[in-house]
């Protein structure tokens, strides 16, 4: 196509992506408990026109209900890997530029941490600190960092005997200097790539912990809950109630892959004249 | 000014042989000095040595009577043979300039530097292009010594006669000293006063 380049298709999926994102999102907080009701003699609707994803066991529009999930799961989503990849990020550069003890310490922890499955990990500190919103972030967030973590901490032991930093330090500029003008531009896409990769993971271990019993109350829509509410209901021949929100997940989950993929074309200059 | 190396060795080891041992020689601002001698014989690292990005085992570099300062911009400039590595990928060819001191936009056309580059990435410009860049950088600074390791050895002839007639020509300029770093013996009888060679560590005649 003639005028529009890698670059410039990249940031508009990106955009839309994200659009779609926060609108998901808003729309999901707009949402109250009664829009979605609509009687019990509605129970049980396969998917039609005016359900489009039918009802569920208490008469429930399911297609509202997963928009509610979504935003519950979204807003899990950011935080939890928010604070995961700040940890990651703080973990990684004070490991590289600390001593050597506290980089053998760290890496025992970092591999002690990724040795033990994530799912067992989550379930064990969410079911300590009393399940709940808390429990699940706070598990999500503590096990995620890891794999984060070992590359920050690879890149900035790579960057720091290059020649150019080398060069800097004899034309007078400081460590400090030399952190935020040469190791941040490496580093900052990496981080953010990094968090929306970390993205979809954290959703789908937050829908695994909520559909196990050890995450989201119930009366938190989380997809986790529906796909473990609707369970029930599979044998009876109701098939809608797993398959449509579980394809919803699955897309989102999809979309923000690509979301991060394209975010890395952006942010890296090489790539501009592909 | 005079750049001196005092008895300077230097080894990476205790354990591992030495790369330079005893070596001594002096440069004055305003001379040009070759240093010639065949692979491995640690011309790189008496470079590294004499512009402070390495200490020396024993001996020292002395700058004008004073060792020579750690901190600080360093008197004594560097320029290495691969310019894309003594580049920052993710740097504007203007932040690199930047780096070396207040920009001077009247070298430009002097060193074939046009001004549309510096907004580019060094990832969009030749070799050859970013050396010009490196070797701007380094007169930038302000330095009194520029020690030049291999810079042209990638360059096609022509671009390495036009770099080599401007840093000719700033030296003289701003009376700096220039120790040449080289494999290619008729670049080194042509632009140097003396030629020094490491693997004997005495000065070669220049007739020979």
């Amino acid at each position: 196509m003639k005028g529009i380049n890698q670059r410039t298709k990249a940031v508009a999926f990106a955009l839309c992506m994200m659009g779609m994102l926060i609108a998901v999102y808003t729309f999901g907080l707009l949402i109250s408990e009664e829009a979605m009701m609509s009687g019990f003699q509605n129970a049980h609707q396969p998917p039609s026109w005016k359900y489009p994803f039918g009802t569920d066991a208490l008469g429930r529009n399911l297609l509202l209900r997963t928009i509610k999930g979504l935003s519950v799961s979204i807003t899990v989503g950011i935080v939890a890997s928010l604070i995961s990849a700040l940890i990651a990020a703080l973990v990684g550069m004070a490991t590289a530029v600390g001593s050597k003890r506290v980089d053998a310490v760290v890496g025992w922890w970092i591999d002690l941490v990724m040795g033990v499955p994530h799912t067992v990990f989550i379930l064990l500190i969410s079911f300590a600190l009393g399940r709940g919103v808390k429990g699940l972030l706070v598990g999500i967030a503590a096990t995620h960092w890891c794999s984060l973590a070992r590359l920050i901490r690879g890149e900035v032991l790579q960057l720091r005997c290059q020649q150019y930093v080398a060069v800097s330090r004899r034309l007078g500029k400081s460590g400090g200097w030399i952190l935020i003008h040469h190791l941040f531009p490496h580093l900052i896409p990496q981080f953010f790539v990094g968090l929306v990769l970390m993205f979809p993971h954290v959703i789908l271990h937050e829908a695994s912990i909520s559909f196990l019993g050890y995450g989201l109350p119930p009366e938190q829509p989380s997809i986790g809950i529906i796909l473990s509410e609707s369970i029930r209901y599979l044998s009876a021949g109701m098939w809608w109630m797993a398959v449509l929100p579980g394809l919803v997940l699955v897309g989102i989950v999809w979309g923000l892959e690509r979301l991060a993929d394209y975010l890395h074309r952006i942010l890296d200059p090489y790539s501009v004249q592909e | 000014m005079r750049l001196e190396a005092r008895k300077l060795s230097f080894r990476y080891h205790r354990k591992q042989p030495w790369i330079l041992n005893n070596c001594n020689l002096s440069v004055e601002t305003g001379s040009r000095l070759a240093l010639v001698a065949p692979s491995g014989y640690g011309k790189t690292t008496l470079a590294l040595l004499l512009s402070g990005y390495l200490q020396p085992t024993e001996g020292e570099v002395i700058l004008d009577g004073r060792p020579l300062p750690q901190k600080g911009i360093c008197p004594v400039q560097l320029i290495y043979q691969h310019p894309e590595k003594a580049i920052n990928p993710r740097w504007r060819l203007r932040q690199v300039l930047e780096d070396g001191g207040q920009m001077q936009e009247e070298i430009f056309p002097a060193f074939g530097i046009q001004r549309e580059w510096l907004n580019r990435f060094p990832g969009e410009l030749s070799a050859g292009e970013l050396q010009r860049f490196c070797v701007a950088r380094a007169l930038l600074s302000g330095a009194s010594f520029l020690i030049c390791d291999e810079i042209s050895t990638m360059l096609d002839v022509i671009t390495q006669a036009q770099i080599w007639n401007k840093i000719l020509e700033e030296a003289k300029n701003r009376s700096m000293g220039i120790i040449v770093i080289t494999h290619n013996l008729a670049l080194a009888t042509k632009i140097c006063d003396q030629i020094y060679d490491l693997s004997k560590q005495e000065y070669r005649d220049k007739s020979s």
